[in-house]
Formats: structure tokens, C-alpha cells, sequence
């Protein structure tokens, strides 16, 4: 049966040496931009992506991987839940921005 | 303040190594995620929505000179130049790697401290009052105790997998600071008949999603057994305490279901195993705990200096930071000083690396070289000699940590929220800095007066929102950030939960309805009178049509 309902799906985890926030890429990488994530347009697509994360999380490469809901813009993945974007694109603000430190 | 012998610099010390060596294991793949996990938790360590953040420990808000420029050293190396300074006194780093958290651990416990029990389910750091040792109304300085605690509670091998998190607060004077009410054990200092000073002990206090006030187990606990009778609460609650659903473990859902009488009366058969054992806190104890926080070499000072009188004369600036931002000392011619982290459209409680260097300096000349963190997230110098408030002002200004603004409504508790934690359901910063703006002038927030305003981000309730006057919990409805309002929560000795008022509303609305609330009680208020005292007069519903008819 084919769900008409189906959204299209990436999947995120943490990056275990950092915690940053990654997206799975179609080349098996994972990238820090939502925007390189592989897309899943339907259920077994999203269960195999899902399926290849969780082996990179037995191999101590990420954190709790799970699938997102995305939409297509500009030809690219967006997150389709505030939540999802908050965590794609860092604070809503970028907080003390003139503040040194060695990390970015 | 305490210092750590060989014995605790060595421990502290072979913990930071014990686990170097699990992150390793853990990067390496030999332990699983759940694995690690209960392991870095007990190590303050959490994964939370951007990034690793680590919690450090300031037991009972208590830092030198030495330990802020740790802090700020760890900021700067380690994560983005700042750090968020909690409601229960601690630090939080919001961009720790995992591979260098060790390092960040192995930093801190140079200059004794660590981030042991600042997660899991082991009783957490030990809160107080803020101006502990230098408050006129205070009965006995707590800090000994929350000493005697810390030593107890820490790494107690019987409560280190307790049903839930579990913490203290201690207060010594009647005017409550540390809100020890909403603390699963509040204890409160005060004098008995016969004159003696004892405990007044309270558990089950919490918020989060069944917000109760903590309820009198025991009116008057001779001070000598206050570990044998902690020992006694935390046992009936690790042994009697649900442990299968997390939503229910914690001491108060069981105080609530049994009652309070029940409770007392279980702790004291307890207790009565264990009262004359060697728990019993001895006056060599006491005297020894004690000399850890003997006073400052304090000099003799007029009450009254005409350098700051006439300032204050000169400069209105001056004059509202002094009215705010000031409180009294127990000895003449000294203040207390609060630096407000809470800028104008700032996130609360963040300290930037050069602010807390800079602070590590001024406490050094302007004090004792030591500070306090509040629990409403703003750093106090605790000695500063009244003929110096000129100069500690003009260094602060600069540092924009003169706001005047202590206590009133830009003076906001908000959690981390939707920005960096990974439980919460909305934003809680940007709504603190939207409020901070609207409210920037400080004379309009001077004229408002004393208004608590308290943001979280969810239902775990770290912003206190349910004992906030105002209080803005985020909620998510409909796939969108919506905010519930409660109205008349007080976090003091007449601690009280909100209520709320209505609906929740979205985020774009809710700064204005706080300004409806606002200007309604400027509206209806007598002569005097607070926020919470005009909620308390007229009731919800004059604010409650500000907000949902007017709007």
C-alpha cells in the first residue's frame, strides 16, 4: 500500500567526538549541512537510511541517529519542525559573537 | 571557603584520569552509547542538542578569584568564549567536544572543582543563600553545612542510584533566598524556644511537571544530627521511592502520595537507627567546618560615605544601580553588589570569558577574592567596602555588568531552552532577550519594581516558571512555539505556584501580553504596592482580560 501521507525524510544524529549536529549524506559521510543529507521520499528508502546510520552508531561514529521530516527547498532539504531547524542551523541567534575562543 | 587537601586533590584528580580513560574507550568504540552514558552523566556531561555540554559544580555558589579565571580559561579553550550560569548556582558549558572534556576536567580540577554529581540520579549540589556569612537577617552562616552535606553526599555509595536527581537547599536566615521550598529537601535555620539553632526540615519541594511545595517533616533538628537524619530522608526514599516511571520518582510524588505525617513518621524509624551512630556531627566538626568560612579580615568603616552621596546626587545612574543592585551587609560601612547578567537583550545568565576574568580581578580589589553566584543567575561581590561602590561601578559599566536593573523585570530566570537543549519544546532565550528590550529603560523598569520574571522551555521547569510572578512556560502546539502564562508564583518563604491564566500564545504574542500584564497592575496598583502583592489582592482576572479580551 502506498502512503500518500508519506513525508520525505533525512536522517540526523550527533557526531560522537564533537556532538555536532550531522546529516547523512548519499555517499555514506556524514555532512554538517542539512543541506548535502541524503533525502528518503518513501518508507523503505527511509528504513534503509536509518538502518545504514545506526552501523555507523555500533561503529562509534554518531549518536542516536533518527529520521526527520523534511520539505524540498531551492532543490535542497529543509527541516520541516522548528525543532529540526533550530538543531540544523545552530541557536536562533548566534550568541556573543564578538567573543574570542578557538572553536567557530 | 573549603580548600581541598592532598586527599581531595588526589581524588579529584584520579577522577578526571578514570575517566579519560572511558572517553577514550568510548571513542575507540569499545563502549557503547549505553554504555557511556551513565558514565559521562556522572561526570556533568550531556549530549545536548548542538553539541556535548558540561556542567560544573559550584557548591553553594561559591567561586575565588583562582576558580573564575579556570572558568574562563576552560570558556575560552574549550568552548565558545562564554558560559550560562544556572539556577541551582552551577556553570554550564554549551560546546564541549567530548574528546576534549577531559582536558577541560583535568583544567578545573587545578583550581578544585569538578563536575561530580552534577547529573544523574545522585543528590546534586547543595544550594544556598546567596549572601550566606554576610546577611544582617542571617540566624547562622549555612555554609558549613552545605559543606558538611557536600562531603556526606558526595559519591555516598548508597545513594548513587537513587529512583530520581535529588536536591538541597539551605537557608539561615527567615527571609528565603535559596528557595528551599521547591527543593526535594529545603532546610531552613531558625531558633527554638530554648534559643539552640536547629533545622527545620522540609521535603518533597519540586516543580517540573508536578510542581509541589515542600511540606514540614520535622519542626526543630538539633544541629549535631542533621547528617544522621539527611542519611535517614534519602534512605526511606531510595528504598520507598517508584522507580518505574521516571515521571514519579522523585521524593515528592512519594511525600505526596503518603503524606507528610507518614513521611516524618517513617523517617523517624529510620532515623532512630541511626541517630547515636557515627553520623553525629561533633563540636570539633562543627568548629572545623567552620573555620573554613571564617570572615574577612574586615576594617572598621563609617556606616555612611559621602564619596557615593554625592554621587548619587550627581549621576541618576548611579543612583538607580545603588538602589537595585545593593544590599545590606551585617558589617558597617560594607555592601553586597550585585552584577546583573541579565543586559539588556541579553541572554540571562551568560558570562563571556573577559567578563569573568575581569570579575576574578575585581573581587580580588573590591573584596576578598571571592564571589557567589544567585540562583536567579547574576554573580554577587559579597564584601565590597562602601567607599569603593564609585569605582566598582565605573569598572563594571564598561564590562556591561552595571545594569540596574536587580530584581526587577529584565531581571529574568530562563532556562537554555529550544536554543541548546534537547528536551525543551521552545525558546526561552530569545523571549528573555525580546522582554529585555521592551523593558531596557531602566527608569520605566524602576517604576514597575520588583516583578520576577521566570521562562522555561518545557515541562522540566528549569527557568522556575511555575514561582515566577509571571511565568512562561514554552509549549509546542500545533507544530509552533506557544508559551502558557501563570500568574502569583513566589519562590521566598511564602513560596506559592501560578496560576494559569489561559491559553497559551504564540510566541510572537507573548512579549506584548507580559507588557499588558504589566501596564494592568501599574494600572491597579495602591500606594507601595508589589506585582505579586496586587496579584494576590485583585486575583487573574483583570489580567486575564488584558490579555484574551484586549488582544
Amino acid at each position: 500500500m502506498i502512503d500518500v501521507e508519506f513525508s520525505s525524510k533525512v536522517v540526523t544524529a550527533n557526531r560522537l567526538h564533537d556532538g555536532a549536529v550531522v546529516f547523512r549524506r548519499p555517499d555514506g559521510g556524514w555532512a554538517v549541512r542539512v543541506e548535502e543529507a541524503a533525502v528518503a521520499p518513501d518508507e523503505p528508502a527511509a528504513k534503509a537510511l536509518l538502518g545504514a546510520a545506526e552501523a555507523d552508531a555500533l561503529a562509534a561514529l554518531v549518536v542516536a541517529p533518527y529520521l526527520i521530516d523534511v520539505e524540498t527547498r531551492a532543490g535542497a532539504p529543509m527541516p520541516t519542525f522548528y525543532r529540526e531547524r533550530i538543531r540544523a542551523f545552530g541557536p536562533s541567534r548566534r550568541f556573543h559573537v564578538d567573543v574570542p575562543s578557538r572553536h567557530p | 571557603m573549603y580548600r581541598y587537601d592532598e586527599l581531595d586533590r588526589t581524588f579529584v584528580r584520579q577522577r578526571v584520569a578514570q575517566f579519560r580513560g572511558q572517553v577514550a574507550r568510548r571513542l575507540a568504540g569499545e563502549l557503547s552509547e549505553d554504555e557511556f552514558k551513565p558514565l559521562r552523566l556522572l561526570n556533568g556531561l550531556y549530549l545536548q542538542l548542538h553539541a556535548y555540554m558540561l556542567r560544573v559544580a559550584i557548591p553553594y555558589g561559591m567561586l575565588n578569584a583562582h576558580q573564575l579565571r579556570a572558568l574562563a580559561a576552560v570558556a575560552r579553550k574549550y568552548d565558545r568564549g562564554y558560559g550560562h550560569f544556572t539556577t541551582r548556582q552551577n556553570i554550564q558549558f554549551n560546546w564541549i567536544k567530548l574528546a576534549e572534556a577531559p582536558d577541560a576536567l583535568a583544567d578545573l580540577a587545578e583550581v578544585g572543582i569538578h563536575a561530580i554529581q552534577t547529573s544523574g540520579n545522585t543528590i546534586r549540589n547543595t544550594t544556598t543563600d546567596e549572601f550566606a556569612g554576610v546577611a544582617p537577617d542571617e540566624i547562622e552562616d549555612p555554609r558549613p553545612w552545605c559543606e558538611l552535606i557536600r562531603q556526606w553526599s558526595t559519591l555516598h555509595p548508597e545513594f548513587s542510584f537513587l529512583p530520581r536527581k535529588f536536591k538541597i537547599a539551605v537557608t539561615g536566615s527567615p527571609h528565603d533566598r535559596a528557595a528551599v521550598r521547591v527543593h526535594d529537601i529545603g532546610l531552613r535555620m531558625h531558633r527554638n524556644d530554648a534559643g539552640e539553632v536547629g533545622f527545620e526540615v522540609l521535603v518533597g519541594g519540586g516543580l517540573g511537571r508536578t510542581p509541589l511545595i515542600a511540606k514540614t517533616i520535622k519542626r526543630f533538628l538539633p544541629k549535631q544530627h542533621l547528617l544522621s537524619y539527611l542519611e535517614a530522608v534519602l534512605r526511606v526514599y531510595n528504598l520507598a521511592g517508584r522507580r518505574d516511571n521516571i515521571y514519579k520518582a522523585r521524593i515528592k510524588i512519594l511525600v505526596h502520595e503518603i503524606g507528610a505525617e507518614a513521611m516524618s513518621a517513617r523517617v523517624e524509624a529510620e532515623w532512630a537507627t541511626l541517630r547515636d551512630g557515627d553520623l553525629g556531627v561533633t563540636e570539633g566538626d562543627i568548629a572545623r567546618f567552620a573555620a573554613y568560612f571564617e570572615p574577612p579580615p574586615y576594617r572598621e568603616r563609617p556606616a555612611r560615605s559621602e564619596a557615593v552621596e554625592a554621587l548619587a546626587l550627581a549621576d541618576p545612574a548611579f543612583a538607580r544601580w545603588r538602589k537595585a543592585n545593593l544590599f545590606p551587609h551585617k558589617v558597617p560601612g560594607y555592601v553586597a553588589v550585585k552584577l546583573s547578567l541579565k543586559p539588556a537583550g541579553g541572554p540571562p545568565g551568560d558570562a563571556t570569558a573577559a567578563q569573568l576574568d575581569a570579575i576574578a580581578g575585581l573581587c580580588e580589589r573590591f573584596g576578598f577574592g571571592e564571589v557567589r553566584v544567585s540562583h536567579e543567575q547574576n554573580l554577587v561581590l559579597p564584601d565590597v567596602a562602601l567607599d569603593d561602590l564609585p569605582a566598582l561601578w565605573r569598572a563594571l559599566e564598561p564590562l556591561g555588568l552595571a545594569t540596574a536593573n536587580i530584581g526587577l523585570v529584565s531581571d529574568i530566570i530562563a532556562c537554555p531552552g529550544l536554543d541548546y537543549c534537547s528536551l525543551a519544546n521552545a525558546r526561552s532565550i530569545p523571549i528573555a532577550e525580546r522582554l529585555g528590550r521592551r523593558f531596557a529603560e531602566i527608569k520605566r523598569a524602576h517604576d514597575v519594581g520588583k516583578l520576577h520574571i521566570n521562562i522555561s522551555g518545557c515541562i522540566n521547569a528549569c527557568g522556575h516558571h511555575h514561582v515566577g510572578h509571571i511565568g512562561l512556560l514554552g509549549v509546542d502546539k500545533n507544530g509552533a512555539e506557544h508559551y502558557q502564562i501563570t500568574l502569583g508564583g513566589r519562590a521566598d518563604e511564602h513560596a506559592a505556584l501560578g496560576k494559569l491564566l489561559g491559553p497559551a500564545v504564540p510566541y510572537d504574542a507573548v512579549v506584548d501580553a507580559v507588557e499588558r500584564i504589566v501596564e494592568t497592575y501599574v494600572r491597579l496598583r495602591r500606594d507601595g504596592e508589589i506585582f505579586i502583592d496586587t496579584v494576590a489582592r485583585v486575583g487573574v482576572a483583570p489580567f486575564k482580560e488584558a490579555v484574551y479580551v484586549a488582544a
